[in-house]
């Protein structure tokens, strides 16, 4: 089964800690990026920008609406994600408790629908 | 006993036997149990058709399984798309390989129903309706019994039920055993609070007045003697099952002829069930030989303090407050604190139990708890604290949905 996880950080927070520390913090995450490559269980992964850098749109009565920032303000924001294909949720939970968000943030595991199911 | 009423109780007995086997197997690989349980029933009632007609089939098990591994099969061609197909096929054939032989007497079909039982009570899977999927899964219970049982409205439960088996097979949820040493231990653990819970609802209908209550007790202890005989090495699955079994014992004890509460101190020996309690007693053995305390074995050791106490006319304070204490340092819980500072007042008095009860006042948890102030009520009235005492007894009263302990604690309170 596929599953997405979605790294819920702080990122002020996260942008705040001292770059001697931040390098070492990213350091984990290109290891445990690695790790899941290695087990062969990696899809894809990406790292967002800020939520300062988002834009969010919407339709409202036909016309659209821009709004500077993320869709919901939150006290943690979504980083990023990982999505992995493992044979079921407890395999996955395994491997997003060894996510380096998992320690300074939360991440949710949402299996991915798949056509036909 | 005509053919119809043979196949009835034949289905019957099957049904009661083998449901949550037969769910377990047919759900084991595709994690979908609310398919299993419509094939299964399904199954039943092409049974009620067939066997009639054509005679008891040699193992009625083995027919059910085929037939509703057939219904299933039938399912899930007619779901899916041209597309969907081949991974679709290859669990139909997965499905298929695995045949027990239908003929044989000696049929045996894996069991994995403690799987099950682990995938309802894993992790992902709402707290409050892991037992109820238990009982629906494993034993065949409908949401309506559950629903009455545990004093829900049966359309949300078995809204939650069909929630909780969605995510199941949405999730990903497999229907496994966990492995790991240490995972075993921490997932067995809501597995039996789950039992435990189904017991505890069951028990609360002291006089069996309700069916469905009173089966829930009996349930409860049977899905307790399938996991201690399907995991022979875990000292808890033992401790609980003897904590139900002391607790079975004294189920005629509890009230009197007219329905009045009796508690456990004045309670006629006699009406006590030796056979539940030898039982009991020997599990503790069993379980201490494997030299893994834990909370449902502690909770055992004090029932079995309080019992033999009764049987010997002398309760060991001292061994009861020991025990207590162990307990709490394992669980925290404000009840179990509770329950210690009564054996306190056994050994210390009644005015040491008090001073440890001030202490837990400001516990939140404590303040709607009948039996915190039922227990201040008699400690006050022992240190002769009578206006006190009056109100405790009041506010016990007042939060009591029980009649006759309501008015066992009104007679305690016109004692005064």
């Amino acid at each position: 089964m596929q599953y997405m996880f979605l790294v819920y950080t702080n990122e002020k927070a996260f942008q705040a800690i001292p770059p001697a520390q931040r390098e070492q913090a990213m350091g984990a995450y290109v290891a445990y990026t690695e790790s899941l490559r290695k087990a062969g269980v990696l899809k894809s992964s990406d790292r967002l920008r800020p939520t300062a850098d988002s834009t969010t749109v919407r339709i409202e009565n036909g016309k659209s609406q821009v709004l500077d920032g993320p869709y919901a303000d939150t006290k943690e924001q979504l980083g990023g994600f990982y999505i992995v294909d493992v044979p079921d949720l407890d395999a996955a939970l395994s491997w997003a408790a060894r996510c380096p968000g998992a320690s300074h943030g939360s991440i949710e595991v949402r299996p991915i629908w798949t056509m036909g199911s | 006993m005509n053919d119809d009423e043979h196949a009835r109780s034949t289905a019957d007995a099957v049904a009661r036997r083998s449901y949550g086997k037969l769910v377990a197997f047919l759900a084991a690989r595709s994690r979908d149990v609310a398919a299993a349980e419509d094939a299964l029933a399904d199954a039943f009632a092409a049974a009620l058709v067939d066997w009639p007609a054509r005679g008891l089939p040699r193992n009625p098990e083995a027919w059910l399984l085929t037939t509703a591994r057939r219904k299933l099969i039938d399912a899930q061609r007619r779901r899916q798309t041209v597309k969907a197909a081949a991974p679709e096929l290859d669990r139909a054939a997965e499905l298929l390989a695995p045949a027990p032989d239908e003929e044989a007497d000696d049929m045996k079909i894996p069991d994995h129903r403690l799987a099950l039982m682990f995938a309802c009570t894993h992790p992902a899977i709402d707290a409050s309706v892991r037992a109820p999927l238990i009982l629906q899964t494993v034993l065949g219970f409908d949401a309506a019994m559950i629903a009455s049982a545990f004093l829900a409205s049966p359309a949300a439960m078995a809204q939650r039920l069909v929630r909780a088996k969605a995510k199941i097979k949405q999730a990903g949820i497999p229907l496994r055993v966990p492995e790991r040493r240490e995972e075993l231990a921490e997932r067995l653990d809501a597995v039996l609070a789950a039992i435990y819970a189904a017991f505890a609802e069951g028990w609360q209908d002291p006089v069996g007045t309700e069916p469905a209550r009173r089966e829930l007790a009996e349930e409860a202890l049977y899905l307790g003697r399938l996991v201690t005989e399907l995991l022979p090495g875990e000292p808890e699955a033992f401790g609980l099952l003897a904590l139900m079994l002391y607790a079975d014992a004294r189920r005629h004890a509890r009230r009197t002829q007219g329905g009045d509460y009796v508690p456990l101190a004045d309670q006629d020996v006699e009406l006590w069930d030796d056979a539940l309690i030898d039982e009991a007693e020997a599990l503790l053995v069993r379980a201490s030989e494997l030299h893994a305390p834990g909370r449902y074995q502690l909770e055992a050791a004090l029932q079995s303090a309080h019992v033999n106490g009764r049987r010997l006319g002398r309760v060991d304070g001292s061994a009861l407050l020991a025990l207590y204490d162990a307990l709490l340092e394992l669980s925290g819980s404000p009840v179990v604190a509770l329950n210690r500072a009564l054996a306190l007042a056994r050994v210390h008095g009644a005015a040491a139990a008090l001073l440890s009860l001030d202490a837990l006042a400001a516990d939140t948890r404590l303040a709607d708890y009948q039996p915190y102030w039922a227990a201040r009520a008699e400690l006050l009235a022992q240190t002769n604290a009578r206006a006190e005492a009056r109100a405790a007894y009041g506010r016990a009263i007042g939060l009591e949905p029980d009649a006759a302990v309501r008015r066992f604690l009104q007679r305690r309170l016109a004692a005064l």
